[in-house]
């Protein structure tokens, strides 16, 4: 029971990752309606993006927690600025592609620049140590990415639904034309909304850092996972992604610690999409998105 | 939301010079892939060969289903696998073990595809490419079979008495297939199910209102495909006599988008020199020792996204609908 408990914790922390990757992507996408092949790519950036702040500026952890999101954001500003913003009157597949291509470019830059072997990045010493649960003692650092993760969804919740920021860019997802001609400019959200979702791309690389090995491929693979998650949400929906990210990372981590030896990297790695299949036989908009037209 | 704008196919150009251009066209090709191996390295003629038919696969569907599959290299890999255990295994000659390769590839597509044609547009490129993405896994975790991360090596390649370890005759030797690939291809695209695909490209609510069952005409579109892909990838396996992991990955499947975008969607031509050029590219920067070829492919691919949106044939052929 207590290792049960403590593998789903372990599910909760790994699901952290996906739950931000799919919130950055799923708040991109509603407003925009761009899917951000480069999310992983940011994420990768921002793993990086600690590791280098410590290693040439000698930075801590809570520094680069602060400043690599928020260089990010620049960074994701100048990129809508620059090259999305000029294709979203275009199908939406161009951006997809844009950003596709956008990838192969940063994780060149990066494999050029530090190699392919992982960089090492160490837990901050204040979350070195673990903590007492009750049942079974976790890793500080674990406990505290996942409450990070869970304030940082909890916040954007709040922000959507308790704030007039929140509303109008809900307004602007919903039906983007009626906003407009309630006279609120949908325009000048586009490119703030953009660079906070690849922000929390960033946060999320920058949380991985001490935990996972920093390396120019980090999240080439785990975005697929990501477009994985927010189909079976339903990309439109911001609590889905969330959820279903939180859920996904959960039933990894079970089906690595339970499932018959020889089958557990199949299980876990295969997961995510055997899910998938089932919703799309289901519930083809996914579970918590709404059928789009055409 | 704004409306389709993938580049326009199939408007008849004007009547005459079409019926001068096609068969001279026709003629040019032909006569460059008869002459290719004496032109260039033959390894590299072999690979164009391959990838020539990737591209024109996922062409076909990009092009005239307008279905942006970013999972190719599930049907391109799963028949360099599958070839190369008929191959090893049961000693095939090769064109029978390509087309044993190909057929697993389309029975491979007839679930992902079943499943995939319930979504469109952005939804549909994600889930093509989260299904080729499990698929890779199996195979990086089916070791015995295929050999996981070290490949399946030494794939012997014969046929009858022939000796085609030289890929000067294996050229030769596969130039019927290819051809054979192409010809499907262009006889999809030209037949009434691929004016009927075009139309539900174009319009998929009026199609549906005049009775064409939608999700099944995309579904058969994704399997012929899947099929040529497979063709593409059962050669490949031959020609390097190895399949790697690689064959599976999502970059190879982002590679053949690359080359269809760079040529021009919607034109089999475009996507012929699409990925010829990709295909040269990447072999003169692997000669010249450059080590990061994703920063060149990567960078004239956002170009071409941003600026040159009907590729290199789309533009040619634009310029010549003006005049």
């Amino acid at each position: 029971m207590t290792n049960f408990l403590e593998q789903t914790f372990n599910g909760l922390v790994s699901g952290s990752f996906l739950a931000l990757l799919a919130l950055g992507l799923a708040v991109i996408f509603g407003l925009l309606r761009v899917v951000n092949f480069a999310h992983g790519a940011i994420y990768m950036l921002g793993a990086f993006g600690a590791y280098v702040l410590a290693d040439e500026l000698g930075l801590s952890f809570w520094a680069a927690l602060i400043a690599v999101p928020l260089g990010l954001a620049v960074v994701g500003v100048v990129l809508e600025r620059a090259f999305i913003h000029r294709l979203t009157r275009l199908d939406p597949l161009y951006n997809f592609l844009l950003t596709f291509g956008l990838t192969l470019i940063l994780q060149d830059l990066v494999k050029a620049r530090y190699g392919v072997q992982s960089s090492p990045y160490a837990v901050p010493s204040a979350l070195s140590g673990s903590v007492d649960l009750g049942l079974f003692e976790f890793p500080a650092y674990r406990v505290f990415v996942l409450a990070m993760s869970v304030a940082i969804c909890v916040g954007v919740w709040a922000l959507l639904t308790r704030t007039r920021i929140g509303m109008v860019v809900r307004a602007a997802t919903e039906r983007p034309e009626l906003t407009r001609a309630f006279g609120i400019d949908v325009g000048r959200w586009i490119t703030p909304v953009f660079g906070f979702g690849v922000a929390l791309a960033g946060l999320a690389g920058v949380l991985a850092a001490p935990m996972r090995a920093v390396h120019p491929l980090m999240g080439a693979d785990l975005i697929i996972v990501v477009f994985a998650v927010v189909v079976i949400g339903g990309l439109g929906s911001i609590f889905g992604s969330v959820a279903v990210g939180f859920v996904i990372g959960v039933l990894q981590v079970w089906a690595e610690a339970y499932a018959p030896e020889s089958w557990r990297a199949l299980i876990a790695q295969t997961l995510p999409f055997l899910l998938m299949a089932v919703v799309l036989l289901w519930r083809p908009a996914g579970l918590f998105g709404r059928e789009e037209t055409a | 939301m704004t409306t389709d704008v993938l580049p326009e196919v199939g408007r008849p150009a004007r009547a005459r010079a079409k019926r001068f251009a096609r068969p001279a066209l026709l003629a040019a090709g032909l006569i460059v892939a008869v002459w290719l191996p004496n032109g260039i390295y033959t390894g590299l003629a072999v690979d164009l060969l391959c990838w020539a038919l990737f591209a024109v696969s996922v062409d076909l569907l990009l092009g005239y289903a307008g279905l942006l599959s970013f999972g190719h290299a599930a049907y391109w890999g799963s028949s360099a696998y599958a070839t190369g255990l008929l191959a090893v295994h049961l000693g095939l000659p090769f064109p029978l073990a390509v087309l044993g390769g190909a057929l697993t590839a389309a029975l491979i597509a007839i679930p992902v595809g079943f499943l995939a044609v319930k979504r469109v547009g952005i939804y549909f490129a994600m889930v093509t490419l989260a299904f080729a993405q499990m698929i890779y896994f199996i195979a990086n975790e089916w070791r015995s079979v295929t050999g996981g991360e070290n490949g399946m090596q030494s794939v012997p390649r014969t046929l009858g008495s022939a000796d085609l370890s030289d890929n000067y005759y294996f050229y030769y030797a596969a130039l019927p297939i290819v051809l054979g690939g192409l010809w499907l291809a262009w006889r999809i695209v030209h037949s009434p199910f691929g004016r009927v695909l075009v139309a539900i490209r174009d319009n998929p609510a009026r199609a549906r209102a005049l009775g064409y069952p939608v999700h099944r005409y995309k579904l058969a579109a994704f399997v012929l495909s899947a099929f040529v892909a497979g063709l593409g990838g059962g050669l490949f396996a031959l020609a390097h006599q190895f399949v790697s992991l690689d064959t599976l990955h999502w970059t190879t499947s982002g590679k053949a988008v690359i080359m269809v975008v760079l040529g021009g969607i919607g034109t089999l031509w475009g996507a012929l020199f699409g990925s010829s050029f990709v295909v040269v590219l990447e072999d003169s920067l692997s000669q010249a020792d450059f080590a990061s070829p994703g920063l060149l492919t990567g960078g004239i691919f956002v170009l071409a996204v941003l600026l040159f949106r009907r590729g290199l044939w789309g533009s040619v052929a634009a310029f010549f609908r003006r005049r």
